[in-house]
């Protein structure tokens, strides 16, 4: 009898856990959320902020567990998640766009493109703004362009890295303005913004709340988006100072799920997301961390990919050719 | 002076359970291999989100302090460093531990982690000013130069093998280039998916340092019947006070030299560690003694590791700049509460700014206790058969090198380089040059290349990194550092000689004599 008892016990709790699976909604366990930047990056601290309010019945009712993947500007951590996660709903992963659409236009051994994902919701929006340092001979737009032109080639402008919304605003800007400028990549924004403080580079373009904050050693020139901010509502859009530069550049930080998920699981993470982007305590822990927000749920974010993506052709096509 | 009248603000009953709680959370996590300080802080930093501004500040600061001190213990015990800072402390930890003074091992570290820790923080507190300045001068050229001084090291590390310690050098400046070189974002050497993103430090680490060792404990698996067993001894934390106190050049070494490289950002703890070993060897009257279990060498490393922590926090304090990647995610803990740093932070939020400046010092008190607290049971983790010590000690390497990207591929390339090492270190090759490679050379590389960006917009390569002051004195440090290096090789080589020649003579005089 004693033999039996242990592939008793075993079959018993093999037939709880199938029971289990088959019977409980979704999700019935923590779901897992990739981020595909190291710790302490801004859109890692925002991921943890907008999915702090999970585990409540209104929303998952589960945990959401954060696990960063970084390595070579995201796409180690996306082409694990479009080739390897599962697409069982327990998965998810952070976007960012420009990022990881000009990666997989550029970079040959990107293993996804916009189709490999179904978009969910997106919450934030942090536009590129062009920012010198507090004592630069440059105090206006026009003076930089103006001596750009004179001197092709000799301003030397920084980012974030390679192929990031702040080197698609760089491209955007040499082209509309017909200028020659020099891009220098940068490990991550701050080191970036710690350069451009220093004047180790004559300007740089930066996280819009990166700049916001530390207006006391940088001037902001202008915002590469179509509106202006409330953050900073005294600096100017390129497009006000007759420069088109639009939106493509502008940092969107949302969540995507694997190419293949159910219909209904979707549905029930745009509803949970959406719900949780627009509850009052995220809502005011966002704007407390100065972390512009910025909710359009899966159709909105679709159209937003598909949107980005052409540009992004046209805007690439001259620099590979 | 703000500073003391908020200093006693942090002396509520709850405040010193977040210190001590964040004191014995930040010791222990910091001892499991793979969970860096930057991790530990970063998975505490959502907790802050629902408490005080201060006692979540309090809490990520216990934390942080603790947790680069804690990367010593498993440092010491198993020869796997807890985190990349905690490389050196293997150097003269382990063989001390082997030794039978693994106790005391562990009361240095802590004890030379707090003096260190208390160093860094007055520097933050008096100095704060004149040191954001500096850092501010550290730009691609600088950092280019400090990573050669880096490099420089090698060779002292490797004193009597110099030759096998540059090949292993390169070796690991040769690995650095795996992956997307960020700059041009050109690939190199991605001949398999695991390698895209390059090789991280951790498994690196934890593969070239513990699994030679594993395969050594295996070999020797049949003499585990003899192992000698320690006790608990009695007077060793007097022991270990008294070893402070007598190599005060040790830790005031150290600590000057973390909280320099602290300060700057992107150098970080591991660099710091580091030299600070190198330069207390050349200091000392007895060099010949490190890498075989010398105090000097566990107190210099650990005061150097724990001084960067006060020194990080300034750049981030007064200009949102983190001059550590665990500063970085600290920045998130300031952020949440809508406390913006910058000078605004001390005048506006003085009182939650002075509060958390002042838990740091009564931290690493809490620290230090706690630590040598803890490392009373060592022994016991001494006493383990290798045969047991084996199987945990593998758990261990595989669940750090995941845990670091929560990826298999680190596993596998933990397991490869840990091969390639066992291998090597039969010929007398060690670890150390390589992962001092693995970490020097993207600073080196990607500095240089954004140096070189940049200077072909100006004046041209000669004048963008052989001018300016900083550049001067870091190159001066670096041309010290390798006259020095061949100075004491060759007086090393001239005292054999000399010994060798003696004997010879005396041989022949006792030769004669029969």
């Amino acid at each position: 009898m004693k033999k039996l008892l242990i592939p008793f016990c075993l079959l018993a709790l093999l037939l709880c856990g199938m029971s289990g699976a088959a019977m409980a909604a979704y999700p019935d366990k923590p779901l897992s959320m990739v981020v595909t930047y190291p710790p302490g990056g801004a859109t890692d601290f925002q991921a943890r902020i907008v999915t702090t309010m999970s585990s409540d019945e209104k929303f998952f009712g589960q945990p959401i567990v954060v696990i960063n993947k970084p390595g070579a500007g995201g796409r180690v951590g996306w082409n694990w998640f479009a080739e390897k996660a599962a697409n069982d709903g327990y998965w998810l992963s952070t976007y960012n766009a420009p990022h990881f659409i000009a990666q997989s236009l550029v970079f040959k051994d990107s293993k996804f493109t916009v189709d490999s994902f179904e978009p969910i919701a997106t919450w934030g929006a942090d536009p590129a703004v062009l920012i010198v340092p507090k004592d630069s001979p440059f105090k206006t737009l026009k003076d930089l362009i103006d001596f750009a032109k004179a001197n092709p080639g000799k301003v030397t402008v920084n980012g974030a890295g390679l192929y990031v919304g702040h080197h698609i605003a760089m491209l955007q800007l040499a082209k509309a303005a017909g200028i020659k400028l020099t891009y220098v990549p940068e490990q991550g924004g701050t080191p970036a913004m710690q350069s451009v403080m220093g004047g180790k580079v004559m300007a740089g373009f930066n996280n819009l709340a990166d700049a916001y904050r530390n207006r006391e050693t940088v001037n902001i020139l202008a915002i590469a988006d179509l509106q202006r901010h409330p953050f900073i509502e005294d600096v100017p859009t390129f497009m006000e100072q007759g420069v088109e530069v639009d939106n493509s550049s502008v940092n969107y930080r949302g969540i995507f799920l694997p190419k293949g998920t159910d219909a209904a699981v979707i549905a029930k993470c745009e509803k949970a997301f959406l719900d949780m982007f627009n509850d009052k305590k995220v809502k005011e822990l966002m704007v407390q961390s100065g972390s512009p927000m910025h909710v359009l749920d899966r159709k909105q974010t679709a159209e937003l990919f598909t949107k980005v993506k052409k540009n992004l052709e046209e805007l690439l096509k001259d620099i590979k050719e | 002076m703000d500073f003391i009248t908020y200093f006693f603000a942090c002396f509520t009953p709850l405040k010193i359970a977040l210190m001590i709680g964040g004191a014995v959370g930040g010791i222990l996590l910091g001892a499991a291999p793979g969970l860096s300080p930057t991790m530990a802080v970063a998975l505490l930093v959502p907790f802050t989100f629902h408490m005080d501004p201060a006692e979540g500040l309090i809490l990520l600061g216990a934390v942080y302090t603790a947790a680069v001190a804690g990367g010593s213990i498993t440092a010491i015990l198993i020869n796997i460093p807890g985190a990349p800072a905690n490389i050196a402390t293997m150097f003269d930890g382990h063989p001390m531990a082997r030794k039978g003074k693994a106790e005391k091992a562990l009361y240095l570290s802590f004890l030379s982690s707090g003096v260190g820790g208390l160093f860094g923080v007055a520097v933050l507190i008096l100095f704060t000013p004149p040191i954001a300045r500096m850092a501010m001068e550290f730009g691609p050229a600088e950092l280019f130069w400090l990573a050669i001084f880096g490099v420089t090291v090698i060779a002292g590390l490797s004193s009597g093998t110099v030759v096998k310690g540059l090949y292993a050098g390169s070796f690991g400046l040769l690995l650095s280039c795996i992956g997307e070189n960020p700059v041009y974002g050109v690939e190199r050497f991605v001949f398999s998916d695991m390698l895209t993103g390059g090789i991280s430090i951790i498994p690196a680490l934890i593969g070239l340092f513990a699994i030679p060792q594993i395969f050594t404990l295996v070999e020797t698996i049949g003499q585990a019947l003899e192992k000698q067993s320690f006790k608990a001894q009695k007077g060793v934390l007097r022991e270990a006070l008294g070893e402070i106190i007598r190599h005060p050049r040790q830790w005031i070494m150290g600590s000057v030299v973390g909280s320099f490289i602290g300060a700057i950002p992107g150098a970080g703890g591991q660099v710091a560690g580091l030299i600070a070993y190198d330069q207390s060897k050349k200091m000392s009257r007895t060099p010949e003694l490190y890498g075989t279990g010398t105090p000097e060498g566990v107190i210099s490393v650990e005061s150097s590791n724990n001084a960067t922590v006060g020194p990080a926090l300034i750049p981030l304090l007064t200009m949102g700049i983190p001059g550590s990647p665990t500063a970085a995610v600290l920045l998130g803990g300031l952020l949440i509460h809508g406390l913006f740093p910058g000078p605004e932070l001390f005048t506006k939020h003085a009182d939650v700014a002075y509060t958390f400046i002042a838990s740091m010092v009564v931290a690493q008190f809490a620290m230090a206790i706690f630590g040598i607290m803890i490392s009373r049971y060592s022994h016991i983790v001494m006493n383990i058969p290798n045969i047991f010590m084996v199987a945990a000690v593998t758990i261990l390497c595989v669940y750090g090198s995941y845990s670091v990207q929560n990826s298999m591929d680190d596993v596998i390339i933990m397991f490869c380089l840990g091969l390639c090492m066992y291998l090597s270190s039969r010929n007398s090759f060690s670890p150390a040059p390589v992962v001092l490679g693995l970490i020097l050379g993207p600073l080196a590389e990607d500095n240089f290349s954004r140096g070189k960006i940049i200077a072909q917009t100006g004046d041209g390569l000669a004048s963008y990194f052989l001018t300016g002051g900083v550049n001067m004195v870091v190159i001066a440090l670096c041309a010290i550092s390798i006259g020095w290096s061949i100075y004491s090789e060759w007086k090393m080589s001239r005292n054999n000689e000399a010994r060798r020649a003696q004997a010879t003579a005396a041989t022949a005089a006792s030769l004669s004599e029969a």
